[in-house]
């Protein structure tokens, strides 16, 4: 299998503090990449250097052969932020059919990708008077719409139901089917457990980066909580205390 | 073609606020009325000022909505959501600056109608180059607002940033006092302030039937100073950040 992404000892400091020091990792095309760790860890960092919106102190990432951020990724890659980052004073239709033309893509696209997140009753309404879950899966329609290669998700099933959760990971599935290479932080181990392979970060370092099965038999558990808890234990940490600036850190500012 | 979808979907955005489209259209006129019964026993000074004030209202309605509103696109994140894809600056920054002089050319054709029509507005010159001018000045106002939005973090900042950035244009501008009549200090920095030339421009169409050399010249600064601006406001938007 080649690899979408390559990340070679990335260093990203925010500010004075370092968030990410010496991180490797490399994801496979047309994979389900699981992104855990606890608040802080340095996920979104991760992610933004992925799709090339953070400075980065040294280290390199690629993204399908090429530095990331370069102009020609543009096209193939789709970025879903952990607030959803679209137009509150428009509506659905309207926010998915913009994003959809910046990629020369038509309104049959926009529609679908609308339906494909669950807001075809919604079409029509602002996103400004959607409830949160409805609001971030329009930020969601606006990322998937031009079905990129790469697809960079930063916590998109937060504040949906079961069965949304389960009907948006079926997807994700066929999104790497067809090639795509998918991306996804989550703080529910249920969902770890759909992921091809699972990365596990903790204080900006690697701690495990591994199939769901292979991290759960290498913790000797059946349990992907209590095998991320052993693995951070056997690290040497402890369990993660929540940091001073726990989860503000992980908003881009 | 991204640039008029850009500009679309900022009108779109526009529509969807009612109450600002009525203000828009509303605001300039009722003003414009006050100054018409404040001057109405000193015949000739509301000529003056009027046409002066059909340049200027555009200039700082725009500079404020703008402002607000591309504030409102680097704080939601949608601006650094756009930066990744295949949108380039310019189709942005290009995108505000028309989808706002369309609706400053609709605001501008309001109030110019309203001040010749029924308020008996006399200039020499035609109607015409003073919606021109002001259309001008409203992307002027805008250009200067995408700027400004650079260097505000919140909504209380970049309001704020009018003030700074219009009043002492508007003061020094010679409606308030003539220029000739300023401190050497002061005409020199309203030489160098664009609302100046735009309100030059003005006074020009007031005096003169046929548009002046002076008239384009001003008129020639003032689309000088929206370039400037807009070239510094694209420096101002960064595909990476810390």
């Amino acid at each position: 299998m080649t690899s979408a992404i390559e990340v070679a000892d990335l260093v990203v400091h925010r500010g004075a503090r370092p968030v990410l020091h010496g991180l490797s990792c490399t994801i496979p095309e047309g994979s389900v990449t699981g992104l855990l760790g606890p608040s802080g860890s340095g996920k979104t960092t991760l992610m933004r250097a992925i799709v090339g919106v953070q400075v980065v102190r040294s280290g390199t990432v690629t993204v399908l052969g090429r530095p990331a951020g370069d102009a020609k990724l543009r096209k193939e890659i789709g970025y879903l932020t952990q607030a959803p980052s679209v137009y509150a004073d428009l509506t659905v239709r309207e926010n998915a059919r913009y994003f959809a033309a910046l990629y020369g893509l038509g309104q049959s696209e926009a529609d679908a990708a609308v339906r494909d997140v669950g807001l075809a009753e919604a079409a029509s309404q602002l996103v400004g008077n959607l409830s949160g879950g409805q609001r971030s899966r329009a930020s969601l329609a606006c990322a998937i719409v031009s079905k990129p290669k790469v697809l960079i998700l930063d916590e998109p099933t937060v504040g949906q139901d079961p069965v949304l959760r389960d009907e948006l990971w079926a997807q994700f599935r066929e999104l790497a089917q067809r090639g795509s290479t998918l991306v996804v932080s989550s703080h529910v181990m249920d969902e770890a457990n759909r992921c091809d392979r699972l990365l596990l970060i903790r204080e900006g370092a690697l701690i495990a980066d591994d199939t769901p099965a292979a991290v759960k038999a290498s913790a000797g558990t059946d349990d992907l909580d209590q095998a991320f808890l052993t693995l951070i234990r056997r690290q040497g940490g402890g369990v993660p205390a929540p940091r001073a600036t726990g989860e503000a850190s992980e908003v881009p500012s | 073609m991204i640039l008029l979808h850009t500009t679309g979907r900022i009108l779109r955005q526009l529509r969807h606020d009612r109450r600002t489209v009525a203000m828009l259209v509303a605001v300039p006129t009722l003003l414009l009325t006050l100054l018409y019964f404040m001057y109405d026993s000193q015949p000739g000074v509301f000529d003056h000022i009027a046409l002066i004030m059909l340049g200027v209202f555009p200039f700082i309605i725009m500079f404020l909505i703008t402002s607000i509103a591309m504030l409102r696109e680097r704080t939601t994140g949608t601006l650094e959501r756009l930066l990744t894809t295949p949108l380039r600056k310019t189709d942005l920054l290009f995108g505000y600056g028309l989808a706002f002089g369309v609706a400053a050319a609709v605001q501008a054709g309001f109030a110019t109608a309203l001040a010749y029509l029924l308020l008996d507005l006399d200039t020499a010159g035609a109607a015409g180059y003073v919606v021109l001018i002001a259309v001008a000045n409203a992307v002027l106002g805008m250009a200067l607002g995408l700027l400004a939005s650079a260097f505000a973090k919140t909504e209380f900042q970049a309001v704020q940033f009018m003030p700074v950035l219009a009043v002492p244009q508007l003061l020094l501008c010679g409606l308030f006092v003539p220029r000739e009549l300023m401190a050497g200090w002061l005409q020199a920095i309203s030489d160098v302030l664009p609302l100046t030339y735009a309100v030059e421009a003005l006074q020009e169409v007031g005096a003169h039937a046929e548009p002046t050399g002076t008239m384009w010249r001003d008129f020639g600064i003032v689309a000088g100073a929206v370039v400037v601006a807009l070239v510094a406001a694209a420096g101002t938007l960064r595909r990476r950040t810390p």
